[in-house]
């Protein structure tokens, strides 16, 4: 290896900056800048169309007795139905995530991962549609179980509903809705668990679900935990499969399988929007704040999980 | 491994108690009991007269029921648990196909009904009954989408550039960070983000295209980030060094040597952020509204567009009711086959244009 020369003639300033750089530079900071604005502009847009609804006198707010009993029912028949999803679908999703990396054949799991994913494909209306035209009535002896055997549950008090269109049938679209999401990213934290903790399991002779239960969950619990929030930040914001299914309106209550249902503030949102007038849109857009900041919270949270995971992953 | 450190083996001699004996199911024996439980489940609600659905679910809970009792009885406790969760965790998974088949199977069978020429030449402009079409809603889709596309990739590209190639420190970590934040924004409340903004610009009662084009825009910037972000970060550092070497300018760096290698993954990317755009509702629905004629101009007035369409002729039938319905399903169908296109697209792009590696 020759030692190559210093150059001879000492460097008088450092590397050139070209207008085409800085303009280049600039405009890409610019974009990831007004990103951040964006989202700012979001929260202060609606906070800005929100005030008249907030500061009107309780009698002119839809409903006659001011923003907060407006919204609280909202909130209720949002909170009830998201949590449903939840119950359902995480379950479903882990055992999902888990039969794709360790148990289907080699071979087809990745077509199967596919599959899964193209129910996240398809439109949400369309999973209205599907919800009311055939979960909805199959439902119904469900319903009418649930109401017969399990009616000492405040959930299941009954009278059953005869048209299927009731809070737990919209928990079972949005479960559905939300299932790609939660196993997805229960996937990816489930195949990165590092291979020497698996095999060191199977060597000391574990099961294949005693090594799961070892190597596996410990590793991925986390990432679980995030990808149910974020599936859960999905179904509180669901709009159209609820504002189709949900036959809602009705005043706070946690009964499950009746045909009053509290409505969701994304459905009522959009069933109401198009008609509203003068205060009912500022109303509707004042909930519209509530929802944002309860799926910003929500959302906040489930990433901060899931990066922390990110931080000491095994990969290595 | 040498064996010869190992002393030649002795005359094997009977073991003088037992050793314990490691008993497992023939192969295809935990597969026959299940099918055997199912095939009981089915007789037992044959006997009492059920429908489909608690057939199946009688049988599933019998089959696995079956396998691990017997897997109990033979292999022992800890082989009967992990049996036991293979059947759950196969169940699971056979349970998710079932809404994905449903919903492909009742939209095909209700869509097809007027899956015609009609429907994909004619508007709804004075039709009360039957006849009529999506012609005005699926045209009023591309343009909005074309114009949200035109709008978010610039941006979400610019970003991901800034992101991968020029950002350090809390910048560039407040940005990741909100990024993320952003793909769970509600969109109905991108929807009312984009009427609050025109609202005080142009007066109360606004309705126009761009409105929905900024929407769709709100959902899409995000997520064309996170994929760019992503194909952006698998060029090779080596290509950027030996460009910047030659004494190129790092803009051109980036437009001539990093964007071209990774141009495969980027039109992917971009690709699925349009599909996930292409089927939303809810913010069209409080921006652009709906109109019965064709209107193509986005800066004028209401638009039709393909979800909006589906949603009010499902919800709001005149009173030709079944006309209405059917041109509901197959505005779902066009819907469907529109996102299943756009994802074939992405994964032929991604075949197409992936970079030649050395042969």
């Amino acid at each position: 290896m020759t030692a190559t020369k210093a150059p001879s003639e000492p460097r008088s300033q450092r590397a050139v900056r070209r207008p085409g750089d800085r303009i280049f530079a600039g405009s890409a900071k610019a974009s990831g800048i007004f990103i951040l604005l964006v989202l700012a502009g979001v929260a202060a847009f609606l906070v800005s169309e929100a005030v008249p609804a907030l500061t009107a006198p309780a009698e002119d707010v839809p409903g006659g007795e001011g923003l907060g009993a407006y919204v609280a029912p909202l909130v209720l028949g949002t909170l009830l139905g998201a949590v449903l999803a939840l119950l359902v679908a995480t379950p479903l999703a882990v055992g999902i995530a888990l039969y794709t990396t360790y148990y289907a054949p080699r071979r087809v799991a990745t077509g199967m991962g596919y599959v899964i994913d193209l129910l996240a494909a398809i439109p949400s209306v369309v999973y209205g549609f599907w919800g009311l035209a055939v979960l909805a009535p199959a439902l119904v002896p469900l319903h009418v179980w649930a109401a017969d055997t399990l009616g000492f549950l405040p959930f299941f008090a009954g009278p059953a509903s005869t048209s299927g269109r009731t809070m737990l049938t919209v928990g079972l679209v949005l479960a559905v809705m939300i299932l790609p999401i939660i196993s997805a990213i229960s996937r990816e934290v489930f195949s990165q668990a590092p291979a020497l903790h698996r095999e060191a399991a199977l060597a000391l002779g574990a099961t294949r679900w005693e090594m799961i239960r070892m190597a596996v969950l410990p590793y991925g619990k986390s990432g679980v935990i995030g990808g149910a929030m974020l599936g859960l930040g999905r179904a509180l914001g669901e709009t159209m499969a609820v504002a189709i299914v949900l036959s809602g309106g009705a005043g706070a209550t946690l009964n499950l399988i009746s045909s009053s249902n509290p409505s969701t503030i994304a459905s009522n949102i959009a069933l109401r929007f198009p008609e509203a007038t003068g205060l009912g849109i500022n109303t509707l857009i004042a909930s519209g704040l509530v929802l944002f900041v309860i799926t910003l919270a929500v959302n906040m949270l489930a990433r901060w999980i899931v990066n922390r995971r990110a931080d000491f992953s095994g990969a290595n | 491994m040498s064996t010869d450190t190992r002393p030649a083996a002795p005359a094997p001699v009977p073991p003088s108690r037992p050793v314990r004996v490691e008993r497992r199911l023939p192969r295809l024996a935990p597969l026959g009991l299940y099918l055997a439980g199912l095939a009981l489940g089915a007789g037992v609600s044959a006997l009492t007269g059920s429908g489909l659905a608690s057939t199946v679910v009688y049988g599933v809970v019998l089959g696995t029921l079956a396998v691990y009792l017997a897997a109990r009885s033979v292999e022992g406790r800890r082989k009967a648990t992990d049996r036991l969760v293979t059947c759950l965790v196969t169940t699971a998974f056979a349970l998710a196909m079932v809404p994905l088949v449903s919903l492909v199977w009742t939209v095909l069978g209700n869509g097809l009904a007027r899956f015609d020429a009609t429907f994909f030449t004619n508007s709804m402009f004075r039709v009360v009954g039957e006849g009529g079409g999506a012609y005005h809603a699926i045209l009023g889709t591309l343009v909005i989408t074309a114009l949200a596309t035109a709008i978010s990739v610039p941006i979400g590209l610019m970003t991901a550039v800034y992101l991968v190639e020029y950002a350090t420190g809390r910048l560039k970590r407040a940005i990741t960070f909100f990024v993320d934040v952003m793909t769970g924004i509600p969109s109905i409340v991108a929807g009312l983000f984009a009427f609050a903004l025109f609202t005080l610009l142009f007066g109360n009662d606004v309705r126009l295209g761009v409105m929905g084009a900024v929407a769709l825009s709100v959902l899409m910037i995000p997520v064309v980030v996170r994929s760019c972000e992503e194909v952006l970060k698998l060029v090779p550092n080596e290509l950027r060094e030996a460009s910047l070497a030659l004494g190129v300018p790092k803009w051109r760096t980036i437009v001539k040597v990093v964007l071209p290698t990774a141009i495969a993954g980027l039109g992917t990317g971009v690709t699925l952020a349009v599909a996930r755009v292409v089927g939303e509702t809810a913010p069209l629905l409080v921006t652009v509204g709906l109109i019965t004629g064709t209107n193509l101009d986005p800066f004028d007035g209401r638009m039709a567009t393909l979800p909006v369409f589906a949603y009010y002729q499902l919800t709001q039938p005149g009173t030709d009711t079944q006309a209405f319905l059917d041109r509901a399903w197959t505005a779902a169908l066009v819907l469907i086959i529109l996102v299943m296109a756009l994802n074939v697209v992405a994964r032929l792009i991604s075949r197409l244009l992936a970079p030649k590696t050395g042969r």
